[in-house]
Parts: structure tokens; C-alpha cells; sequence
């Protein structure tokens, strides 16, 4: 795994915010800004997704993304595809080293196969995405969700085909870094889920910044 | 062993290269058989009754632990039911990671393969191909996410780099899926995107629908896993 620092200062930073356990989050990124989410004190899942701003029938493809890398991991290098097969978004940095972009998120539902019939109460990454959507992106409805990537998770596959959620990898002030080749809406859950191990049995903040072209 | 009803009430080819959907009613079997081999069937699945709810890559393979697709597995729609279960398959491994081929990587590899050129014969790619069967329901691009890829193997090594894997379906081999919810099957029959065989290889599909057998309490689908149980449990409460 890659390690990857970047030299952008949050000082410069155009956009500066925290975002608490359990929220979504969405914003408009212009081509040539470059965002940064900051796991601030680690094992921290950070659910999200991205969709052209102008046409957001095109949106993030977790599948196009592994195909095009040949590989099932995301790190600095990685290009972030569209459904369209273009380029969205490319990751510029990143001190974590792996990302996931299979487990998807977790949702009301999933939960009570996955866990019991009786959690069906507790939060989701999926009603973060509904909410948001809801209330600040008319233009996205439950339609739109797809495969997401999961930003500081460790979901490796092995080679016999199995999956597994492992502990996290990530730690205190891990981040990944993305330049936004066009102009993209980022929807974003920070992961709710106290059932496995993707956040430490314990969701915490994390902090988005954004700097100009 | 799951007895079957021995009659096949759809028994079609599908010609390689070529699209096919249908709902298919809650209870039937689905069998797919590639005839000569080598081939790779793009699908996509919905609640044909409400198609909002749809197949769920993420969500069939966590709730499994699984990252392929073979017999005793099922298939999750995002809402937490069984919309099928694959209950025989002679192959072993099938893809849902890796996705499709569209014009722009079938002219890459191929060259132009255009209608006005090779008529009937010409390089039809599964985007496509899935996008015009989408559209006879009302879907369409905000509809297609990550999809089954029948009888293809794409093997990952322990640092997640992936390769494609010759020979993983053979002549005759087959999987069957058992309908657990009346599911609309979109499927697309074109070479996969991974595949390195430099010509555009198109093989044909067999497709049958007959009538399941009732689904026991032992069931080995809904056995297989506690997590299987309960998608069972909670598609059955939908159809009270």
C-alpha cells in the first residue's frame, strides 16, 4: 500500500468543516478543486458517492472504478469512474492506503438481515443519503443510490471469493485527497453502524475541506 | 434435493451479442446454459412489481461474506429480500465486481462494428443492449447499477489486483436461479469487457423457466447462513 502526503495547507483552504457520526453531507465540487476528508480520530467509515453535476444521470461506478484499475482497492492513483466510463474524480493523496468500494452501505433493512430482525430501528448510511437528498438535491431521489465507496474501511476479498469486514486500518488524522476533474455533487453518510467493526464500534467525526483550482 | 417441475414452460435461445428480459413469477426457476462454453451473460434484477427495489451487489455479498456467486448463494435486493436463489450451478463462480462493456471499450478493442457494416451480426455491447431492455419498463440509466456477470470469473490475489480467469464456464454448464420475489431478468449477452480473447467471441445462451419445487424449512439457500434465514423470513412477510 501506497502511502501518499499532499502539500495543500487547510490554511488555503476554501471550505472547512466537521461533520459528526450520523449526518449526510452534500456540496458541489468544480472541476480542478481538490477535496480532503480527514478521518480525525480514526476507523472511521465515511460513506460516499459522487454524480455529474450537470447531468446526474452519470454518477460514480464502483464496478467501472475495479475495472478500470484492475483492481478491487482504492488509493492515491486511483480514478474514480463514471458510469459514462469517464474519469470523475482522481485520489491525488492519501496516508490511510486503502479504501473499499464493495460493501456499500449499510441501510434499515440490510441491517436486519445482516444482524437481527430487531435492529431495524437503528441509523443508517442510507437514510443519511435520503435525507440529504430530500432536503438539499431535488434531482437525486432513492433511484440514484448506488454502489458507494466506503473511505477508511478494510473490506479485503481473498482470493477463494470470500469477503470479510476486518478492523479498520485507518488512524488519528488519516486522509484522502481527490481532485474533481468535472464538476461533481459528493453525497456523503458518515457511517452511523455500531454492528461490525468499520468504525471501531464507535462512529466519530470527520473534517471535509476543499481547495480551489 | 429440490424436485422441480419437469416441465419447461419457456425453453429459448438467445442468439450471442443479443438482449432478453422478463418478469419472471415468484416460484420458477430460471436455468441459463452456456451452450458451447466461454460465455458471459450481463444481468440486472428488479421487483418487477415495484422496481425501485432492485438488485443490490453490495448488500448480496456482505450479508454472505461472499465476493462471488455460486450455488447456495442468493441474491439481495437493497430492501432486505431474497429476489432469487441460486439453487444449482455447474460452473462455480460467477462475477458481479466488475461490470460491463460499453461502444467506446468495444470499438477499442474490436474495431467499429457498426450496424450499416455487419447487419444482424454487428458488435452489439451489454450497456446498450441493457439500456434498450431498461427502457421497455420505464428504466433507464438512473436504474442501472452494478450488475451479474453469468459465467465469468475475474479472480482477485491477496493485494486485490484482479485477472481474468480462462475457462471458468464449459461447454453445457448452467446456473439456475429460483424466483423468491416476482423479478423483472434484464440480460445481455456480449463478450465481458475483461475477457482477452481479441475477437468479438460471442456464444449462445439456452434460456428455461419451469415451476420450483416448494421451498423447505432445510432449504440449502436459506440455510446456508443466519443472514439467509432472515432475508427469507423478511421476503415472506412482504407477500402476506
Amino acid at each position: 500500500m501506497a502511502l501518499s502526503e499532499s502539500s495543500l495547507d487547510p490554511k488555503h483552504a476554501k471550505f472547512d468543516t466537521v461533520l459528526g457520526s450520523g449526518l449526510g453531507f452534500s456540496h458541489v465540487l468544480r472541476r480542478g478543486e481538490t477535496f480532503r476528508i480527514v478521518d480525525l480520530e480514526g476507523n472511521q467509515a465515511v460513506d460516499t458517492l459522487f454524480y455529474d453535476a450537470h447531468d446526474p444521470s452519470e454518477r460514480y461506478s464502483a464496478v467501472d472504478t475495479i475495472r478500470s484499475q484492475g483492481g478491487i482497492y482504492l488509493s492515491a492513483g486511483s480514478p474514480l469512474m463514471s458510469t459514462e466510463g469517464r474519469i470523475m474524480l482522481e485520489i491525488t493523496a492519501d496516508t490511510c492506503g486503502r479504501h473499499d468500494t464493495v460493501g456499500g452501505a449499510c441501510a434499515a433493512e440490510s441491517n436486519q438481515v445482516r444482524y437481527a430482525l430487531d435492529k431495524k430501528y437503528m441509523h443508517s448510511c442510507r437514510d443519511n443519503f435520503l435525507l440529504e437528498i430530500a432536503n438539499r438535491r431535488p434531482e437525486l431521489t432513492k433511484r440514484d443510490l448506488t454502489a458507494n465507496i466506503n473511505f477508511f474501511m478494510n473490506v479485503p476479498v481473498s482470493p477463494e471469493g470470500e469477503l470479510h469486514f476486518d478492523d479498520g486500518i485507518s488512524a488519528p488524522g488519516r486522509y484522502v485527497e481527490m481532485r474533481a476533474e468535472s464538476d461533481v455533487i459528493v453525497l456523503i453518510s458518515n457511517c452511523p453502524q455500531l454492528n461490525n467493526p468499520c468504525n471501531g464500534y464507535d462512529p466519530t467525526p470527520v473534517r471535509l475541506l476543499v481547495w480551489p483550482a | 434435493m429440490i424436485e422441480h417441475s419437469s416441465e419447461w414452460l419457456v425453453d429459448e435461445g438467445l442468439r450471442g451479442g443479443a438482449m432478453w428480459s422478463r418478469i419472471v413469477k415468484r416460484g420458477q426457476v430460471l436455468r441459463l446454459t452456456d451452450v458451447e462454453g466461454g460465455a458471459s451473460v450481463a444481468g440486472l434484477l428488479f421487483n418487477a412489481d415495484f422496481p425501485l427495489e432492485r438488485y443490490n451487489m453490495p448488500d448480496t455479498l456482505k450479508a454472505q461474506h461472499i465476493a462471488r456467486l455460486t450455488q447456495g448463494h442468493v441474491l439481495y435486493s437493497d430492501m432486505g429480500r431474497v429476489l432469487c436463489s441460486i439453487v444449482a450451478d455447474t460452473c462455480g463462480w460467477h462475477d458481479t465486481l466488475t461490470g460491463v462493456g460499453n461502444m467506446a471499450s468495444s470499438v477499442e478493442k474490436y474495431g467499429p462494428g457498426d450496424y450499416q457494416a455487419l447487419r444482424n451480426d454487428w458488435r452489439r455491447n451489454s450497456r446498450d443492449n441493457l439500456l434498450v431492455e431498461l427502457a421497455k419498463y420505464g428504466l433507464g440509466k438512473r436504474d442501472f447499477g452494478p450488475n451479474l456477470n453469468f459465467f465469468v470469473k475475474v479472480g482477485a490475489d491477496a493485494e486485490g489486483k484482479l485477472s481474468w480467469v480462462p475457462g471458468n464456464s464449459k461447454p453445457g454448464s448452467y446456473i439456475e436461479l429460483r424466483t423468491e420475489m416476482n423479478t423483472l431478468v434484464v440480460l445481455s449477452n456480449t463478450p465481458h469487457p475483461l475477457d482477452p480473447t481479441p475477437s468479438y467471441a460471442v456464444r449462445p445462451l439456452r434460456i428455461g423457466i419451469r415451476l420450483a419445487g416448494p421451498v423447505t424449512a432445510d432449504d440449502a439457500c436459506r440455510t446456508s447462513c443466519p443472514e439467509n434465514e432472515r432475508g427469507f423470513a423478511l421476503t415472506e412477510a412482504y407477500y402476506l
